[in-house]
């Protein structure tokens, strides 16, 4: 076990390295950051000047090694954009996004699972066709399109909730809660449902199509013959069943909410990492991009090792696979 | 008994409230972009200033007809006894929002520190020597050379306490290499109108009302609380306007101007800008890298560039690409700059046909094929208005492919010569043709030129451009501006399109005139009852 967490640590640092080459090698082509950190004024004399100050004539392998070594000792550079230490920012939003990404991950799962799980289980019932056709509304549309049809619908004509931003947060700590007040409660939830949407469409039919491939398995027959109950059937026996494929599909699209929320953060101004990524684009704020993307392998990284991890949690069979291949 | 004393109480009660309803009058403004900073010296752009007009001042300012407007200086003139020299009288009994004093010692220090080599300001001040102060309510700036213009440069110079500076260790503008923050990136110690309560960059700003500050008989000042947000996504911006949790937008897409417009409760404002949007043309080199034309450049033909220039339809551009938003030119000069005239301005009529004719004439009877390269996120609609242009040099047999990208690529572009056919867009802050020379027609040089990107180069014209600034009799000076356009204008090496018009979305109650540098007085701003 141990062996095992150990070699995935090391792919990790690999992984790491490979998505920092990659990244370095395409900032060439993103743009200039002195045109954006001078205005209209500076002479091209001092342009000059400010690249040489910033180490953007060095040639790109140099660039890359010296950034390999001040990450490796925690020092993330300061913004080309607003002049703070990354690290500082980064930690600033990262609960904006992670409180974002948890709660519409909530959202997904209970209602990913609930209603495919209803939907297998009354298939021919008009309640589960009509769930169905309106899934296919879930996976079709673009993010972008459901959130302004949300901020539309909820913000601007019925009034109910907030069209942007966080509401009030409480600081605890270096962590900042929306949860704790009732505007920041109210700013949640069309963002959630706007992120969750998508990966609650994706859980519910895979989850539907598991649960139908289960019960016409035979221990399931069997069990039936038995007498035991319909609900130890449906909870107990199918669905953990089928619970091995949705923790894979719901590991990688955890880490591509928290990665890439970044659709939903600026169209609900959601002060969280993905929009702070989309400004340093813009902008060209090298130290942030590559904060970020390092920070990002890091997320998928950790996912999957718990996913990997969480397998042997749920499949007897792999516990026992292992200790017998041992022998 | 009972009775009287519960009616004594009901109007106490309601006294309070009116006296509190009278003076907690918030405002909410939404903008697409943050401030950067809210130290006033480091970063020279738009949104930057916008916020630190709120909190700090400069010595003069910009009224929205284009009048200097004394704020912390009182007047300013330049020596009888010695044209280098301007003598600035500073307005007395001012006070910073820690209750310090402004006196000279600050002008002098603010700018100095606007000269710092990491200020973004310090390009204003090139023709500065020395700033001295002469005592408490006088400073006198020595200039290298007579600089009759130079007070048009301090509009957007913030002047900031000297002993709060040193107390926070803020002497100079925050260096970007540097690896910390400083003090005065996210505090503030101003003597404008509003203070700094809380600063979230890229979220909120929030400033309260100064109620020490010096201006307010002059000013109405009645917001009390001013609330800055960002909301990068045009249709959320819009919709926080029309749900009613903004109240006012200072950049509205032009798309919802007229569904704003016509709602109860607001109303769109809108404002020529003092920025024009015009083509650049590569007049300069032997050959063009991006046309399909070997051994000759079309642009260097001035017969092709008014063909270009009568191709145009500027009228369908102003209608279809940006809903009237845009006042068509033949300049780019905008009007509010001194040395514009009329004339400039009078826009060839349309005709295709003599377009041809005159493209022919030049040796491209069949056109020619070119790229025009175009910012896509900086000016409005300004990708759309390249595939206008694109559309109507077709008509004449020009094939243009465009390539559009983001101004961090669009930019260096120009200035490190790397395109021979673009869109650009120009603001003129000094409100004076010399700026315009000094960075898009003078021969591109360590010091001047960074934005001419169209190669042209005219010795005679460089003498010209640079004895504009040490010019001291403005009637001379004047005649030497409308000389210089005389020989540029009708070169034709840029192509004029319009100026930019801004629209503002408020709430109805208020009626806020555009300013042409797109900046806000929010001490200005009046609730009608």
């Amino acid at each position: 076990m141990l062996a095992f967490i150990v070699q995935r640590l090391l792919q990790a640092v690999l992984v790491m390295l490979g998505v920092a080459l990659v990244a370095f090698s395409m900032f060439r082509f993103v743009g200039d950051p002195v045109n954006n950190m001078m205005g209209q004024e500076a002479t091209i004399q001092e342009r000059r000047e400010a690249a040489e100050r910033l180490g953007l004539n060095k040639p790109v392998p140099v660039q890359f090694a010296l950034f390999v070594k001040d990450t490796a000792s925690g020092n993330f550079g300061v913004s080309y954009r607003q002049g703070r230490k990354v690290s500082t920012l980064l930690i600033e939003r990262l609960p904006a996004t992670l409180e974002l990404a948890a709660i519409s991950a909530i959202l997904a799962l209970a209602f990913g699972i609930g209603l495919g799980v209803y939907t297998a289980i009354n298939r021919f019932g008009l309640g589960a066709r009509l769930i169905m056709a309106g899934s296919l509304i879930g996976v079709s549309l673009p993010t972008f399109l459901i959130g302004i049809g949300l901020i539309y619908l909820f913000a601007v004509e019925l009034r109910w909730l907030p069209s942007f931003g966080r509401g009030q947060v409480v600081k605890i700590g270096w962590w900042s809660t929306g949860l704790l007040t009732e505007s920041g409660r109210k700013s949640l939830i069309l963002p959630a449902i706007t992120l969750g949407l998508f990966q609650m469409t994706l859980i519910m039919r895979l989850v539907r199509s598991e649960m139908l491939e289960v019960l016409r398995t035979d221990y399931i027959k069997f069990a039936r013959a038995r007498g035991v109950s319909d609900r130890m059937i449906n909870f107990s026996h199918a669905l953990k069943n089928t619970l091995v494929p949705v923790i894979t599909i719901t590991g990688l699209q955890l880490g591509s909410i928290i990665a890439f929320a970044i659709i939903t953060e600026t169209v609900f101004q959601w002060p969280g990492v993905g929009l702070l990524f989309i400004d340093a684009v813009q902008f060209v704020d090298i130290p942030v991009m590559s904060t970020y993307l390092l920070l990002v392998a890091l997320v998928f990284v950790t996912i999957n090792l718990a996913v990997d991890l969480l397998y042997y949690a749920v499949d007897p069979r792999l516990r026992v696979d292992r200790s017998a291949a041992a022998h | 008994m009972r009775t009287s004393f519960k009616y004594g109480v009901a109007v106490a009660a309601l006294a309070v409230m009116f006296v509190s309803a009278a003076s907690a009058t918030p405002l909410r403004i939404a903008r697409s972009g943050d401030s950067l900073t809210m130290d006033p010296h480091s970063q020279n752009e738009g949104p930057t200033h916008n916020m630190n007009h709120q909190i700090y001042e400069p010595l003069v300012r910009r009224a929205a007809n284009g009048d200097l407007i004394p704020t912390l200086a009182t007047s300013w003139t330049i020596l009888a006894s010695d044209p280098k020299v301007w003598e600035i009288k500073l307005r007395p009994n001012v006070k910073f929002h820690d209750g310090g004093a402004f006196t000279a010692d600050d002008v002098v220090f603010s700018l100095k520190r606007a000269m710092a080599p990491t200020s973004d300001h310090k390009g204003l001040l090139t023709a500065v020597d020395d700033i001295v102060k002469v005592d408490d309510t006088t400073v006198h700036i020595k200039t290298k050379g007579p600089s009759p213009l130079l007070i048009q440069n301090l509009t957007n110079l913030f002047m900031m306490s000297k002993a709060w500076s040193e107390k926070n260790n803020v002497l100079v503008p925050q260096n970007f290499v540097a690896k910390e923050e400083t003090f005065a990136v996210r505090n503030t110690n101003g003597t404008g109108a509003f203070m700094l309560v809380s600063r979230e960059p890229d979220v909120k700003t929030v400033m309260k009302r100064n109620d020490n500050y010096w201006g307010k008989g002059t000013y109405p000042v009645e917001v009390s609380e001013l609330t800055f947000s960002v909301i990068k996504s045009a249709p959320t911006r819009v919709a926080a306007l029309l749900s009613g949790e903004v109240d006012f937008v200072q950049d509205m897409p032009v798309q919802d101007i007229a569904r704003v417009s016509t709602t109860q409760g607001l109303r769109v404002n809108s404002g020529p800008e003092n920025r024009s949007i015009f083509l650049g043309m590569n007049t300069g080199d032997k050959e063009l890298k991006f046309s399909d034309v070997k051994g000759k450049n079309p642009f260097a033909e001035l017969k092709v560039r008014q063909a270009m220039n009568m191709a145009l339809d500027r009228e369908a551009i102003k209608k279809v690409v940006m809903a009237d938003q845009s006042i068509p030119s033949n300049t780019i000069a905008p009007p509010f700059v001194n040395g514009y005239k009329k004339e400039m301005d009078a826009i060839p009529p349309r005709d295709v046909n003599r377009a041809k004719a005159l493209l022919a004439e030049a040796g491209y009877p069949s056109g020619f094929a070119i790229t025009l390269h175009c910012p896509n996120d900086r000016y409005l609609n300004d990708e759309k208005i390249c595939q206008a242009v694109v559309g109507m040099l077709g008509q004449i047999g020009i094939k243009v492919t465009l390539d559009a990208r983001s101004k961090s690529i669009h930019f260096p572009e120009i200035q490190k010569l790397q395109t021979d056919f673009y869109l650009l867009g120009w603001g003129v802050p000094t409100y004076d043709s010399d700026y315009i020379f000094t960075f898009l027609y003078h021969t591109l040089t360590g010091q001047f030129g960074g934005f001419n990107g169209t190669r042209f180069s005219n010795a005679d014209i460089d003498t010209k451009i640079k004895a504009l600034s040490s010019e001291t009799d403005l009637a001379k000076r004047n005649k030497s501006i409308a000389d210089i356009w005389g020989v540029l204008q009708p070169y034709l090496n840029y192509i004029a399109i319009h100026n930019q018009v801004n629209a503002w979305g408020m709430k109805a109650s208020l009626d806020v005139k555009v300013h042409p540098d797109n900046t806000i007085y929010v001490k200005e701003f009046k609730f009608a009852k």
